[in-house]
């Protein structure tokens, strides 16, 4: 058995209604499990990009790939590198207990991430980075018990250098 | 020129080459049927019982001539009636455009009066479909269909079009007839590597998909054959693509494939498959398929690569030219060894037919009423099927003299297609059209006997009449304890009858020489559909079988 990896693909898609009921149907249709997946507008008016994060091994990630490809709507296809740039944005709200206040507030500095809401009884938390940053955040708030509600964003990801999917 | 939304649809088809569309009117799609009334003397629209019939109808149009099969249906119960037609011509890869009207844009997602998201229910079952916001992009969306519909590997592609939009006035100026997209051609150092493992195979073996079917191919296939010393086989949706006249042709391979071919299939040591996608029916338990051959696949679609099996060299591209640039590079061989082996498979499978023909008592069995159609069907017949055990037995016994001759449900397996596909074909191609059905399956779409009726469609029509649903019979006997589940028909049909109220002529046959008589009789008749009520043992079984999830080596040959 191949082993599992975590990958990210980028697709762009057309930007027009209903592209991304073709891309999650053709998903469900054919069975693949996706991690997570983000969508929203690019460089270019034409086009939508979504990312998907998923983990399957070499055989599901070439299937999603051409089955990705066969979609009129869809003009790009590329799986990322490894080392791409790769961000996710999260809103954590924890209790705001004088138990735990000075942990959460060591652990926002520590990582970079903002408080933005504050009450008598909670704190919302935005933080930002790459996915497993944030799950070492949500990990240690955990450990804290004091997690409300959350949620993310799934991830955007982008290649280094000058080079763009489109004219890759 | 200003036209209506509507006339432009129509007048779009007929620039696309359209010359007969087969439908149901409607609610949403007067607009559209007001059209075609205009238009009426340069294009035919053929009004079927029921909108299933319509797209196997078209399906079948296209099965038999390559060309692009067209459907049309009102909003709605109009639209769903169309899926099951769709779904079948996905699964086969047949290129088939599906028009249907919907409400105004304005009662969109209201809920409406006939009001259906087709485009959401047709999206895994069509290559591509449209719902036509804006008159402006109508033509163009039309001839995109058709673009789509018939390059690389084809498929069905649905157009949905609002009352409003078919109602607008705009622009039109003819086009030319669409081209196929072309399909990219094969890079040469892949074609080298194919060359290589040919001309190192002692045992190889030719398999041949509906991917190749409708090609033309048969010669080259049967020369490359020859020349290296190749068995050929083919999968269900092959069938047809070579004759049955050639002596290298060892038939269908896979759960009911014949004998010779799925064991030489497992015995060879190269296969060089053209056009096929190794679904589980052709493969059986894929964990164990082709262990001990090396495999070229040649495909348009760059998806069916390594999808179902593991391929050595997959070539993705023109699969006509790929094939024509391997044959070239393969040297002449002479493999004595493969071609005793075949023999002596080929021995062994007219052993086991023998043996299951002495076996039965029946006064009429399959292979005797496909001996007579073999023998008394004219040249270039097309043979049409349902679904089931009289499929299996047409896919086994039928001597086909020429390409795109089958019609029949392959991928989907479509009880009900039969009838309405052979009215498609009849219609496409002119020539004599023999539907082979059983009980179930013509109970589903029998009202299609009125269209054949009405149009004078000389369809003959053989209804291996067992008076159970056989092939899960046959299933249950092997498998469930002889449990009869639900698959024991006791109806009270009377064929015969039944037909002769639709207005077409009828017989009926218990033995050989009965069904001999009628079926030269119906051979005759030129003005309409002739029903021909044969009556087959109940526990006649198809063999060979792969038994589900089995393997070859599982292969059971008697009953």
């Amino acid at each position: 058995m191949e082993k599992k990896n975590q990958f990210v693909i980028a697709v762009y898609v057309d930007n027009q209604f209903g592209v991304l009921t073709r891309v999650t149907s053709m998903f469900t249709r054919r069975g693949f499990n996706i991690d997570a997946l983000t969508v929203g507008e690019t460089e270019s008016p034409a086009y939508s990009r979504i990312t998907i994060s998923l983990s399957g091994d070499g055989y599901a990630r070439e299937q999603l790939i051409n089955q990705l490809r066969k979609l009129y709507n869809v003009k790009k296809v590329e799986v990322l590198e490894d080392d791409c740039i790769q961000r996710e944005l999260m809103l954590i709200k924890v209790k705001n207990s004088p138990a735990y206040r000075q942990e959460v507030l060591s652990a926002v500095d520590v990582y970079r991430a903002k408080v933005i809401d504050y009450t008598v009884d909670e704190m919302s938390i935005e933080i930002t980075g790459d996915p497993s940053k944030i799950d070492a955040f949500v990990k240690l708030m955990m450990f804290y018990g004091i997690i409300i509600e959350m949620c993310r964003t799934g991830i955007v990801a982008l290649e280094r250098g000058s080079n763009t999917l489109l004219n890759k | 020129m200003k036209l209506t939304g509507a006339e432009i649809l129509v007048r779009t088809l007929i620039e696309q080459g359209v010359t007969d569309v087969f439908g149901y009117p409607g609610g949403q799609a007067i607009n559209i049927y007001d059209a075609l009334y205009k238009y009426s003397d340069e294009i035919h629209h053929y009004l079927t019982a029921h909108e299933q019939g319509a797209a196997h109808a078209a399906d079948g149009y296209s099965r038999a001539t390559g060309k692009v099969g067209v459907c049309i249906a009102t909003s709605g119960p109009g639209a769903t009636n169309l899926v099951t037609g769709i779904a079948t011509a996905m699964l086969d890869s047949i290129p088939m455009v599906a028009i249907t009207g919907n409400v105004p844009s304005s009662l969109i997602g209201k809920d409406s009066f006939q009001e259906i998201d087709i485009t959401g229910i047709t999206l895994p079952i069509t290559k591509h479909n449209y719902f036509v916001h804006r008159i402006e992009d109508l033509a163009d969306s039309i001839r995109e269909a058709f673009q789509i519909a018939k390059s690389g590997r084809p498929g069905p592609v649905l157009i949905d079009i609002p009352k409003d939009v078919q109602v607008a006035t705009y622009d039109y100026e003819p086009q030319t007839v669409v081209e196929k997209i072309p399909l990219p051609l094969a890079k040469q150092t892949q074609i080298e590597e194919a060359i290589a493992l040919l001309n190192a195979a002692e045992r190889p073996y030719i398999y041949i998909g509906g991917g190749a079917a409708g090609l033309g191919m048969g010669e080259a296939v049967k020369e490359l054959a020859e020349r290296i010393d190749a068995y050929i086989g083919c999968t269900f949706m092959g069938l047809s693509a070579i004759n049955n006249d050639c002596d290298r042709f060892l038939g269908m391979q896979g759960m009911h494939g014949h004998y010779a071919s799925s064991m030489a299939q497992k015995n060879a040591d190269l296969i060089f498959a053209i056009g096929v996608r190794f679904s589980d029916r052709a493969t059986g338990n894929v964990s164990k398929y082709a262990k001990g051959a090396k495999i070229i696949q040649l495909d348009p679609d760059f998806a069916e690569i390594n999808k179902n099996v593991r391929v050595d060299v997959g070539i993705i591209g023109d699969v006509f030219d790929s094939f024509t640039r391997i044959a070239k590079g393969a040297i002449k061989k002479d493999h004595p060894e493969w071609r005793k082996t075949v023999a002596e498979l080929r021995a062994d499978e007219e052993r086991f037919t023998a043996e299951a023909e002495a076996s039965s008592k029946a006064p009429l069995t399959p292979k005797k009423i496909f001996d007579i159609i073999n023998a008394d069907k004219p040249s270039n017949t097309v043979i049409a099927t349902d679904v089931g055990q009289h499929q299996m037995w047409t896919a086994q016994y039928v001597q086909f003299d020429n390409t795109r001759r089958f019609v029949s449900s392959g991928g989907l397996g479509t009880m009900g297609f039969g009838l309405g596909a052979a009215i498609g074909a009849q219609v496409a191609t002119g020539d004599c059209t023999v539907l082979i059905t059983g009980d179930g399956s013509f109970g589903m779409n029998l009202n299609e006997l009125a269209t054949a009726v009405t149009y004078k469609i000389p369809v003959v029509i053989v209804l291996m009449n067992n008076g159970v649903l056989g092939m899960v019979r046959q299933w249950q006997t092997l498998f469930f304890g002889k449990r009869y589940s639900n698959t024991v028909l006791d109806r009270k049909t009377d064929f015969v009858k039944l037909a002769e109220a639709f207005g077409a002529k009828a017989y009926r046959a218990f033995t050989a020489e009965e069904f001999k008589t009628a079926f030269d009789e119906a051979l005759k008749n030129t003005d309409g559909p002739v029903v021909i009520d044969t009556a087959i043992d109940e526990d006649a079984f198809v063999l060979p079988m792969l038994p589900p999830g089995g393997s070859i080596d599982d292969i059971i040959v008697r009953k």
